[in-house]
């Protein structure tokens, strides 16, 4: 499966959009792959929060900070703005309250880097449309008895979203196969990753 | 005697002469004062490798290794050790028992000088403060300007709370395990009850009883109650069961029950190494413990440089995770650096003794990026 080297691109299209320096708050961190990056490479102040319990090992052994707790409770004891980037990279999907912890987030991070699978991918269309079955994915790996996301979105489901909201996109990447693809994204990437912040500034 | 620190000795230093005692939280003085402590490995050259341990309610300066001629290790041994989390091949170890104690700190059992007799209830009332204090002046005298770091559970991780606060600035990091900011009504009753138990046994005597028969009972019968409390549900139906113990039920109320049997034993134990009056001044100090003092713990918290690994244990009800939780939370309000684990243990409040791998590896992982940063983390062992 192609999973791991497009997660390790998504991990670098994150990193792309970070600054030197940055404060950083992952938000389901997992194992810590992705923080560990921006520490060694973008000098990043980065804290994690993770709910599983292996996973805050894993983190400790990589010489992160990290968090034990759900992110649907994790993130109202932070003052606002005490961020500048708060990432949500294949988690948002799995939160119960998704409203309540994008809102949140954009209220801890001065910005807000959100990573999640394309349900609209052309893979999953086909799986959905010939075979008639829930779709399996490189970005959706799991049986429909076994996932843990609790969303399934698109990329346009996405951007439809943030403008209604009044969300502000500032970048956005689009991943399949190893590479950035720029046309037709819905159709073609299967990750679709957002740099976005709160248009009013809240 | 594998991993193990060996033979050590336990060391004594006295400060506070008069007319320099050591003024009191409650604005009495106190002196001269001896705390009793030990050390493991070695110090290096630019006293950077530091740590210091805080023990708990009933522990002393005997953390790690044997005493001479004895076959029981320091009440830590499993945690402090070469190769264990608190590796003495890499760092330095001290372990200072507390003012107030009985296990040669001065304490109600210690020579009052005014009058030559033990202090008795004449000895002040003692906070977790004053026994921080107490370690600062340990800490100066070993030449120490920066702990690497401060760690220790239940009682020992109120130490640690007050390090923070109180000597933010002498340390680099901070362990609080199992413990909390302040306790709550559930944890002062229990606590009640074993000093009025104490207390209700005549041989109490208004806490004048060195010399003479000690009020045994009561100790025991407070001790009793500690130890419920130290365990779960879980663990103890796994422990003990409805076994009964053989050859007994000689009268209709003699403990015939194994669980019985064990506070027995551990109340009767105790007797033997831990003076009663002692238990009454260390659970009123843990009792009046309030690290926030009524303000906002982030407030209190704000500044803070010192990194913090905050653990706790899923079935500890006497010192429930929400508590340690309190700290977490303040810790990111603060923007202090923090890290916390709540660990899956049946074992109750005594996890913090028991649950020695998950708890050597967030600590062991711990310490070396506080005492490496993080080019040491270049590779790292999953």
């Amino acid at each position: 499966m192609n999973m791991k080297s497009d997660i390790r691109l998504d991990h670098k299209a994150i990193a792309d959009m970070i600054p030197v320096g940055a404060s950083v708050l992952d938000l389901g961190c997992g194992e810590g792959e992705l923080m560990y990056m921006l520490v060694k490479e973008k000098k990043a102040k980065a804290q994690g929060i993770d709910i599983d319990e292996q996973a805050i090992y894993k983190c400790v052994a990589k010489g992160l900070s990290v968090y034990h707790g759900d992110l649907d409770s994790g993130l109202s004891d932070y003052a606002d703005k005490s961020f500048d980037f708060v990432i949500l990279n294949q988690s948002l999907q799995q939160v119960r309250h998704l409203e309540s912890v994008l809102y949140d987030s954009l209220r801890v991070g001065k910005k807000v880097i959100v990573g999640f699978p394309n349900f609209a991918y052309y893979k999953a269309r086909f799986q959905m449309f010939f075979v008639g079955k829930a779709p399996i994915t490189p970005a959706l790996p799991y049986q429909w008895y076994d996932s843990p996301n609790l969303h399934f979105l698109s990329i346009s489901d996405f951007q439809e979203y943030c403008k209604k909201r009044g969300i502000k996109i500032e970048n956005k990447k689009f991943i399949s196969k190893s590479k950035i693809i720029k046309a037709f994204p819905n159709l073609r990437a299967n990750i679709g990753i957002f740099l976005i912040s709160s248009i009013y500034g809240h | 005697m594998e991993n193990s620190v060996g033979i050590v000795e336990t060391k004594y230093y006295t400060f506070a002469h008069p007319p320099n005692e050591l003024v009191l939280d409650s604005g009495g003085k106190l002196g001269p004062i001896t705390l009793a402590y030990e050390t493991y490995g070695k110090l290096n050259e630019d006293k950077s490798n530091a740590i210091l341990i805080l023990h708990a309610l009933s522990g002393d300066a005997h953390a790690a290794g044997y005493h001479e001629g004895e076959d029981k290790p320091g009440w830590w041994d499993d945690a402090i050790g070469p190769g264990k989390a608190f590796d003495t091949d890499i760092y330095y170890v001290i372990c200072s028992n507390i003012i107030g104690g009985c296990k040669g700190s001065t304490g109600p059992s210690s020579i009052n000088p005014k009058t030559g007799k033990p202090y008795g209830i004449d000895f002040p009332i003692i906070t977790i403060k004053d026994m921080v204090n107490a370690q600062r002046h340990l800490i100066d005298y070993l030449g120490i300007e920066k702990l690497l770091c401060v760690a220790g559970g239940s009682m020992g991780g109120m130490q640690v709370l007050q390090w923070l606060v109180t000597y933010p600035n002498r340390i680099k990091s901070a362990i609080p395990i199992a413990t909390a900011t302040k306790h709550s009504p559930q944890q002062i009753a229990l606590n009640e009850v074993g000093r009025q138990a104490i207390m209700a046994d005549p041989n109490w005597n208004n806490g004048n009883y060195y010399g003479s028969e000690i009020p045994a009972k009561g100790l025991a019968l407070a001790r009793m109650v500690g130890h419920i409390t130290y365990m779960s549900d879980k663990s103890m139906e796994e422990k003990f069961g409805r076994q009964r113990k053989n050859g007994n039920g000689s009268t209709k109320f003699s403990a015939d029950f194994e669980v019985e049997g064990y506070l027995h034993y551990r109340g009767n134990n105790f007797v033997k190494r831990f003076d009663a009056n002692s238990y009454l001044y260390i659970t009123k100090a843990m009792d009046y413990f309030d690290i926030a003092q009524g303000r906002p713990l982030y407030e209190v918290f704000k500044g803070i440089d010192a990194k913090v690994l905050v653990i706790a244990f899923k079935s500890d009800w006497l010192y429930p995770t929400y508590q340690s939780l309190e700290i977490v939370k303040a810790c990111k309000f603060a923007g202090v650096d923090a890290t916390y684990c709540e660990i899956d243990s049946t074992y109750g409040h005594d996890a913090f003794l028991l649950e020695l791998e998950s708890e050597t590896h967030l600590i062991k992982h711990f310490l070396r990026k506080v005492y490496h940063g993080y080019e040491v983390l270049d590779e790292y062992e999953i």
